[in-house]
């Protein structure tokens, strides 16, 4: 058995492990050396450099951007699912089994499918190559609402709520100094997911925007690598710049994933597994 | 109603008020546009005139269309079931207590999922060619002709290797959630009973695993019809194997912004989704009877 999850962990991993080699790689290196090894010469730090200074300094906008869209989208996202999942989770109000129907089918329309109508009615509003035009259908995750519910009703006692309100506490006090407290693995679960949906975000910012200064890191990254694919001779060879720039890229997001896992795994089992 | 009912009434409300409010943008008026869209037409005498369903006929018919759509349907019934038993068995690996630095093949097998699918894509094109790819490599040091996976013939299996990549550690993940939930007692109830493992493993783990069994159906559902980052960034590295219309997304993509017509284009989009929902819920139907998401 360890013997055939080592293959798969070799699966897993080895891409990454070439990814990591070839960003240590010059241009001309990349094409005649073994893919598995370093060729002659260590150019990761020179790849760095190059990556940040290419055209101006373009990769560190993107970067810039793809941290914006992510903690805005992510986190505004985050905040809004886990106060609706409460709600929907802890109260009893008019309309709740609608909101409930609505949104659980709603799960099911992709954000990708949304893409194209999304552009032509901001483009109608005006709001096409904004910042908005990627924030504002970010910050509506049907899925983390979903999540949250679940969660909130595993994770919050009913008659702890009672036992505040006859403590005279407000609803909102409640929310803030009780609930919050213990929603906070589902939450920090909603804030990943979310994170890593921004981060890796493409089909949709590469409709709504076209100034490059406002592309995220995966639009960016594609452009290079079709300037890299097209043979466009440039003063700077352009393929170890999609390699170090995407190796540089992953990082982020690799370590706040091995930073936050302790937190995460117990909200995920909530989703998977209660209805 | 009592004065609290009615406060805990509005404060519901006010609590769900932001989540309706991003929604209406980023999901239900983008829905309604593009219905409204879909049933008119541009003509070059007129201009935009009421077309009713003539758009969806048009899809109904086109050959285009179906050729995407038939590639991933095909790339949904190969792909799908070959990644969620991979990440069945290594959740159950995992789970089974029998294996070492469990911790490290779990967030090894899941460090894909972090990895953009965009750049996902542009590694495995580079890992495919033979100019510099490990693929290529491989084949020299086995002196074995290789072929040509970003070719016609290779390119949908080319694909289902990389989305496998990214998710197999998703849903393993899931899987393994659901499996962790499992309490203790179950299991030493059923040795009393005289359970042997594999008794264990039908009577228990495999009932409890049918909710997270269908989350991850439901998204693989969805990812498999919507496909578009992975061919579309293969289509640079491999121009003649992927075309525009690859998948109905790219279809719908192309449509829009290289052919502008965004009319036909909405109408595509919109019988994309009905066709993900339609799918995702027979799907759901099959895989579980009682626990439902749709």
């Amino acid at each position: 058995m360890t013997v055939a999850m080592g293959l798969m962990l070799a699966y897993t991993l080895i891409p990454l492990v070439w990814l990591t080699i070839s960003a240590t790689k010059s241009n001309q290196t990349l094409l005649d050396s073994s893919g598995l090894w370093f060729g002659d010469g260590f150019h990761l730090f020179e790849n760095i450099r190059d990556v940040f200074t290419y055209d101006d300094g373009i990769y560190l906008r993107w970067f810039g951007n793809t941290v914006l869209y992510s903690v805005v989208g992510a986190g505004g996202a985050s905040i809004i699912a886990t106060m609706g999942g409460y709600a929907l989770a802890m109260y009893e109000f008019t309309g709740r089994r609608v909101v409930s129907a609505v949104v659980i089918g709603a799960i099911s329309i992709p954000a990708s499918a949304l893409a194209v109508p999304t552009y032509l009615l901001f483009s109608d509003m005006g709001i096409v190559n904004t910042p908005w035009a990627v924030l504002l259908p970010s910050l509506a995750s049907p899925f983390g609402l979903y999540l949250m519910r679940v969660y909130a009703t595993e994770a919050v006692p009913p008659a702890m709520l009672e036992a505040a309100r006859i403590d005279g506490a407000g609803e909102l006090r409640i929310f803030l100094t009780i609930s919050l407290r213990l929603l906070a693995p589902g939450f920090v679960t909603v804030l990943l997911f979310t994170l890593v949906a921004t981060w890796n975000n493409y089909f949709l910012p590469l409709i709504v925007l076209n100034d490059p200064e406002l592309f995220p890191l995966t639009v960016g990254l594609h452009q290079w690598n079709a300037l890299a694919q097209g043979g466009v001779a440039t003063a700077t060879p352009v393929l170890p710049l999609v390699i170090t720039g995407s190796l540089l890229a992953i990082v982020p997001l690799i370590v706040s994933f091995l930073f936050l896992q302790r937190f995460w795994q117990s909200g995920l089992a909530a989703g998977g597994v209660k209805q | 109603m009592k004065r609290g009912a009615v406060r805990r009434n509005l404060t519901a409300h006010a609590f769900l008020l932001p989540f309706l409010c991003v929604f209406v943008i980023g999901v239900v008026a983008p829905l309604i546009y593009s219905i409204n869209l879909s049933l008119y037409q541009e003509r070059m005498v007129g201009g935009m005139t009421f077309a009713g369903l003539d758009n969806y006929t048009k899809a109904f018919r086109d050959n285009l269309f179906h050729a995407g759509l038939g590639r991933v349907a095909l790339f949904f019934a190969i792909q799908v079931p070959l990644m969620l038993c991979l990440s069945l068995a290594a959740a159950l690996a995992i789970d089974s207590g029998r294996l070492r630095a469990p911790g490290l093949f779990r967030i090894g097998i899941f460090v894909p999922y972090a990895v953009p699918g965009v750049v996902a894509a542009l590694m495995w094109g580079y890992l495919y060619g033979d100019r510099f790819g490990l693929v290529g490599e491989i084949g020299a040091l086995l002196h074995t002709e290789v072929p040509d996976l970003l070719s016609k013939n290779w390119m949908l299996a080319s694909i289902g290797n990389i989305v496998t990549w990214s998710y197999v550690g998703y849903n393993m993940l899931i899987f393994y959630a659901a499996l962790r939930s499992i309490p203790e007692e179950l299991y030493e109830a059923a040795e009393v009973d005289g359970a042997g493992a594999i008794r264990k493993a039908f009577s228990i783990k495999l009932p409890a695993l049918r909710p997270a069994l269908l989350m991850a159906t439901t998204f693989s559902v969805i990812g498999s019809f919507q496909l578009f980052n992975e061919p579309s960034v293969l289509q640079n590295l491999a121009p003649s194997a992927v075309s525009t219309n690859y998948t109905p997304n790219m279809y719908a993509y192309n449509l829009a912004f290289e052919g502008r017509q965004f009319n036909y284009s909405a109408a595509v989009a919109v019988l994309l989704g009905l066709v993900t929902v339609i799918v995702a819920y027979a799907v759901q139907r099959a895989t579980a009877r009682r626990e439902r998401m749709l």
